[in-house]
């Protein structure tokens, strides 16, 4: 058996090594991908990171309200005389959440709505999908999160909810695109002509090539998404105080600018560099995919 | 060959084309398949022959005419045929590219077929992915691959492994061999004849390769336009060509040495090109490139008439 070495050809760890490989040709998607995992390492142990971990609830502590930045307070404090550093560390956690919770809902659910009218195309089945994605698709995404979130009571939940209930379609339209051309292969036909069930042809048959721009469109959209979430929680309609949100901070901090910058400046910029990171690393993905499609 | 495991009786596909006007791509063919046998169904490019495999398959629903496997009447759609049917008759289609899924291990491509059909199965048959692996001849060590990483005539050979996963009666093959290096051509033949005999596999085989069919097929059926001109046993189709068609066709195999070249029929040049099937010429479809033509020709469609057993022509010079 000299031919037993062949068997690990394309195996998964060797898969993953060629991928790593290509992925750290191109720095700044390294640079991404550090990014990213600083920042969920940072969401994760956030009460082990933040220098004040209490003030990420209800503390006030007037004594030291209102501080410039400095080496105690490497952010400053707020008027209540929160450590803002600390609150930003918390508020990756459920600005992190925000994202996961969002993509993991609407990718799945997107993609499968999009792949079942695109196999069925021309059914009834596809023109319901196709007009309901078309109805959430002609209003800009963050109006209608804006107008549901608007619409219930407004916490972490809802607002999740909210953007996911706007965000499936985008991906239902990403597969529908490619399940209509998929359609054509021979091996659809070939396993629609041995009686195989439409279940098994679009998970089983379609769904793995359609992953790769899939997986590269939610990398991409991870920031979007916290971007949009940030604008919520900016009008008040995320998360809600004592617990720390990027975009509430940014509101309550811009009623102090310019005199206490510290308060607006830090939660922007935290919000640029997980938008600027995810964005990376989803770049890097893509020329992955693209040159890996070509192999 | 008593009854034949599959018969088409005026067999006609139209596709809507312009406003009221149709592709007439299959025009009325009859033909019938035994078991254990190669049916050469050969053309040229547009003359209809892979209309045929699809329709036959249920890829197309017939405009006209019966498809009759065992006697049954199965013209529909394949959403319509019964599970049975659907493992009974199976295609391999022309380019292996496109017909193996690249995201899809062999082992994966190859377990569909043996987990949807697992009722027809009889003792030594092969009933693992790695078994038809070696049945086809390729080592099982291809299972955990990905079609990538295989020549053409190894995907090929895949691709025949997985229609006769279900253990079919019928195999349509269509072109199986036309994306091929010739050298690659043989090892495939070789394979299908191989587990033809082990199987009692049938196959319409279709081809644009006349010599290819002088090896391979028991039967040989020529199409033009959409219609059958002549079927003979492959020795009688060779030697004693009926149909001007066929002779034209004949003569233009080039040949290597003198002896080939007196066994072929007299050189007949013919004009033109073929047709479009949308507005097929009245009369004999042929008329038009055909040197023997007669005023009849360009009236009346001749009908197919038996000269000899088994040696059937449509033309009106017999």
């Amino acid at each position: 058996m000299n031919d037993k070495r062949c068997d690990n050809f394309g195996s998964f760890s060797d898969k993953t090594r060629r991928a790593w490989y290509r992925l750290s040709k191109n720095k700044l998607s390294v640079v991404g991908f550090v990014g990213v995992v600083v920042i969920v390492l940072a969401a994760i142990f956030a009460p082990f990171i933040a220098p004040y971990p209490t003030h990420a609830g209800k503390v006030v502590d007037f004594l030291n309200a209102n501080q410039p930045p400095s080496l105690a307070h490497l952010c400053g404090t707020d008027p209540m005389g929160r450590d803002v550093f600390s609150r930003i560390i918390f508020a990756l956690r459920s600005t992190l959440l925000m994202g996961v919770v969002v993509l993991s809902i609407s990718v799945p659910f997107g993609t499968t709505m999009g792949l079942i009218a695109g196999y069925f195309q021309g059914s009834l089945i596809d023109s319901l999908i196709t007009r309901l994605t078309d109805i959430f698709l002609a209003v800009p995404p963050l109006i209608l999160a804006l107008s549901v979130a608007a619409l219930l009571k407004p916490n972490l939940m809802n607002a999740m909810l909210a953007i996911t209930i706007t965000w499936w379609t985008w991906y239902a339209r990403l597969a529908y695109g490619m399940a209509v051309t998929l359609n054509r292969e021979y091996y659809v036909r070939s396993a629609q002509l041995l009686g195989a069930s439409w279940m098994h042809i679009i998970f089983k048959e379609m769904l793995p090539n359609c992953l790769s721009p899939i997986l590269t469109k939610m990398t991409l959209d991870m920031g979007i998404v916290i971007m949009t979430a940030a604008a919520l929680s900016f009008v008040g309609l995320g998360e809600q105080p004592p617990t720390p949100a990027l975009g509430t901070m940014i509101s309550d901090g811009a009623k102090y600018m310019p005199t206490q910058w510290w308060l607006t400046v830090f939660p922007a910029l935290a919000i640029m560099i997980i938008v600027l990171s995810f964005n990376l690393l989803g770049d890097g993905f893509r020329d992955l995919f693209s040159t890996e499609e070509k192999q | 060959m008593d009854i034949p495991i599959l018969k088409l009786s005026m067999l006609k596909k139209y596709f809507p084309y312009k406003k009221g006007s149709f592709v007439k791509a299959v025009d009325g063919v009859s033909l019938e398949i035994f078991r254990g046998e190669t049916l050469g169904l050969v053309g040229e490019s547009g003359s209809g022959k892979s209309t045929v495999a699809y329709t036959i398959v249920g890829m197309y629903e017939p405009t006209k005419g019966q498809i009759l496997y065992n006697d049954q009447d199965i013209s529909s759609l394949y959403k319509f045929r019964s599970n049975e049917i659907k493992g009974k008759i199976r295609i391999v289609f022309q380019d292996p590219n496109s017909s193996l899924n690249p995201r899809r291990t062999i082992r994966q491509i190859l377990f569909t077929p043996l987990k949807l059909h697992k009722n027809d199965r009889y003792k030594g048959f092969p009933a693992s992915p790695e078994a038809l692996l070696e049945e086809v001849g390729l080592s099982s060590i291809y299972a955990y691959r990905f079609s990538r990483s295989l020549s053409g005539g190894e995907r090929q050979l895949v691709a025949i492994a997985h229609a006769i996963a279900t253990n079919p009666d019928l195999v349509l093959l269509d072109e199986p061999t036309s994306a091929l290096d010739v050298s690659i051509q043989a090892k495939v033949i070789n394979r299908l004849m191989d587990l033809q005999n082990r199987y009692k596999l049938s196959y319409l085989f279709i081809t644009h390769d006349l010599s290819l069919m002088r090896n391979v097929a028991h039967r040989v059926a020529i199409m033009y336009l959409g219609k059958i001109c002549e079927i003979a046993r492959t020795k009688e189709f060779f030697e004693k060509p009926l149909h001007p068609y066929t002779q034209m066709l004949l003569s233009s195999i080039p040949v290597v040495t003198d002896e080939e070249e007196q066994l072929k029929p007299k050189k007949i040049t013919s004009r033109g090109e073929i047709p479009s099937p949308v507005n097929i010429p009245p009369g004999c479809s042929f008329h038009l490139r055909c040197p023997f033509a007669t005023d009849q020709c360009k009236k009346l469609d001749p009908d197919m008439k038996e000269l000899e057993a088994h040696h059937y022509v449509r033309c009106h010079l017999y």
